[in-house]
């Protein structure tokens, strides 16, 4: 297979099947969560569930507690960085604004490249001290499971692979960018069938707890 | 709990499992963040106490029998059942090693409630078989005399007798019709009868009439500690008997912070049907005294006072500056703790763990963190408004030999009533 070729099938085959095993696995994930159901709060209430939801939808994006920050600071720094770096990466870098709007049809101004750049590298780092954290703090080795390492291994490729291919580096960039999408592919056939999904359910996580805390009028 | 076996364990388990269960299960990314908040692991450094880890089997089930790729993976024997012997191990973990705080529920960065699973993952273990014999021997003696300390009502119309004599108040006991229906717990009974004085001169003082129902006085509800609905619906229903009975318009939960969740939240939805009464802490009633002006103090506190925030107040309660506007009325000397309020450490007696004498090791470890929030403090005096907490702190400071004395908020307010100018003598 030639590199053209292979970037040929990565970008369409592949990432089309990988496209739907993701989106038929979210749904399905998401209706077995849904569907279970929940029981309705019959105890007087104190306050709104409703606002209590989105509120913790919100505030959970920031540490709640001083102490327990400074006790899981680096964790807490660490996941920060490389969470807002993926996020601007993914859907501000322009590329990937040209593809998204090939997929929904409209766009948005994208970052300048080498912000992009950085990000990625800061991103980068931030997986490979989580990833040293995981192999050696006593706590994250005792409740890291296989789970933990193949969520981490199928996101730090694509940010590695995407990297490589932007600074053409150790192979040809048709190679890279075949590697790049298929590491893509990987990332997405692996996503809903495994903590990767937490992407999605936090907004439900904290909407439940967010909801209850606010008919007690708990504030979070 | 006689009958129990792993099979029942297990379908207990299947029905505590609903959306945010899934949801918080699905969420959860091994951050390890929650055990930095859970006393029992920053106190022990044991890793074993993280608490999500303590709902491992709970997890394991979920995604067994609820998700498709468990079933498949299941299916391929590529994940273990429950065993019993695995439910044996966790035991420790999920009744010793948890006060049901809610500190863990407050950090998580993706949002898992962990202590609504917690409390959850218990009814697993108690139909299983797996709960301590301190709390089993609680529960069977909340449900045969109505009391987990097998407190009976002799003793309070004797603990009643004693207020007759030392304040000439009556405790209307069984009266139809009163605005409000005390509940105690037996704690309080026993340790400090003084909250009962104080209660009858509060409310006499503020012209409310109340009762105590010789029916149902205890407040506390060992079926939820140990995690047996059934049992702590029947112990909810008979305080809801006693008081449809007599048809008061408020029950008081006592200086309990247990008793309030287990009557305010969870007795409602045990009952399946909303109570035609309201449900208040004594915290909650004080300060709405003291708002409508029936509160009158007089002469505040030499001592350096904090306050101890009971974790089911704050955190599952959402009672946080009641005590503190009922503080400001009697002190002048006073210090918050590093981290009051809603992320107050607890005591590490809650939850049914004080209920269990096999926990008081790792329940002596817990108060270490207590005691270094006090170190920072220097203080004269303690107030809480928990008799479960109270007990922990002074057993605690005791063993530390820290001669600080706890008060109950309830009796220190009532210190400092205005005396009704026909009673008899100045306090
Ligand atoms: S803090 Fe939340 S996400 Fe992190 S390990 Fe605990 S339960 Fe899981
Ligand atoms: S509820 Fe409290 S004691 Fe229990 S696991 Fe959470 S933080 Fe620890």
């Amino acid at each position: 297979m030639t590199s053209a070729e292979f970037l040929m099938f990565a970008r369409g085959p592949m990432i089309q099947v990988a496209g739907f095993v993701f989106a038929l696995g979210l749904l399905v994930r998401l209706v077995e969560i849904l569907m279970l159901g929940r029981s309705e709060n019959l105890a007087e209430k104190r306050g709104s569930g409703f606002q209590g939801g989105l509120r913790t939808i919100i505030s959970r994006f920031f540490p709640a507690d001083q102490n327990t920050f400074k006790r899981s600071a680096v964790t807490v720094v660490a996941g920060y960085v490389f969470h807002v770096g993926l996020f601007f990466i993914i859907f501000f870098l322009t590329p990937h604004i040209a593809l998204f709007k090939h997929l929904v049809g409209f766009s948005w101004p994208a970052l300048s490249t080498p912000i992009i750049d950085f990000l990625t590298v800061l991103a980068l780092i931030a997986m490979v001290v989580l990833l040293w954290r995981r192999l050696t703090h006593p706590l994250l080795k005792f409740l890291s499971t296989g789970e933990d390492f193949i969520a981490w291994t199928v996101t730090f490729l694509p940010l590695l692979t995407g990297y490589m291919s932007y600074h053409h580096l150790l192979l040809p960039y048709n190679w890279l960018l075949g590697f790049h999408i298929a590491s893509v592919a990987l990332f997405l056939v692996v996503f809903p069938f495994t903590k990767l999904m937490h992407t999605f359910t936090f907004f439900l996580a904290r909407w439940y707890i967010g909801s209850m805390a606010g008919e007690k009028g708990v504030r979070q | 709990m006689t009958h129990a076996t792993l099979e029942r364990g297990i379908n207990a388990l299947r029905e505590q499992i609903d959306a945010p269960v899934a949801a918080f299960f699905n969420s959860c990314v091994n951050c390890g963040i929650c055990a930095e908040a859970c006393l029992f692991y920053t106190e022990s450094g044991n890793p074993v106490y993280t608490p999500i880890h303590k709902l491992e089997p709970m997890r394991r089930l979920w995604e067994q029998e609820y998700t498709l790729v468990g079933r498949i993976r299941k299916m391929l024997g590529l994940s273990k059942a429950i065993t019993d012997e695995e439910l044996r191990e966790w035991e420790e973990l999920v009744y010793d090693g948890c006060s049901l705080c809610g500190r863990c529920s407050m950090v998580c960065p993706v949002g898992n409630d962990i202590t609504y699973m917690l409390r959850k993952m218990r009814e697993g273990m108690a139909a299983s078989g797996n709960a301590p014999e301190g709390l089993i021997g609680a529960t069977t003696r909340a449900v045969k005399l109505g009391s987990p300390m097998g407190v009976k009502v002799v003793a309070l119309q004797a603990q009643a007798k004693h207020v007759k004599n030392d304040t000439g108040l009556e405790i209307p006991f069984d009266k139809e019709g009163a605005d409000y229906m005390v509940l105690l717990s037996s704690m309080e009974i026993i340790n400090y009868p003084e909250y009962l004085a104080a209660i009858a001169r509060i409310l006499d003082q503020a012209g409310k009439s109340w009762t105590v129902s010789t029916e149902a006085f205890e407040a506390t509800n060992a079926g939820i500690q140990i995690g047996v609905s059934d049992i702590a619906r029947e112990l909810v229903s008979r305080v809801v008997a006693a008081a449809e009975k007599l048809k008061v318009k408020t029950i008081v939960s006592p200086e309990c912070g247990h008793a309030y969740t287990a009557i305010r939240w969870e007795g409602p939805n045990l009952i399946g049907r909303p109570f035609a009464f309201k449900v208040r802490h004594i915290v909650e009633v004080l300060d709405e005294l003291r708002k409508e002006g029936l509160l009158k103090t007089e002469g505040l506190e030499e001592d350096h006072l904090t306050f101890h925030d009971p974790c089911q107040l704050v955190r599952r309660g959402g009672v946080v500056d009641q005590p503190r506007n009922l503080l400001k009325m009697v002190s002048q000397n006073f210090s918050e703790m590093e981290d009051c309020g809603q992320m107050n450490w607890c005591c590490g007696a809650g939850g049914g763990v004080s209920a269990n004498e096999r926990a008081d090791e790792l329940r002596s470890k817990a108060f270490l963190r207590k005691k270094s929030q006090l170190d920072k403090l220097n203080v004269d005096t303690i107030v809480t408004a928990c008799a479960n907490c109270r007990i922990q702190l002074e057993e605690g400071l005791e063993e530390h030999e820290m001669e600080i004395p706890v008060v109950g908020l309830t009796e220190m307010i009532a210190d400092h009533l205005v005396v009704k100018e026909q009673s008899e003598g100045g306090t």
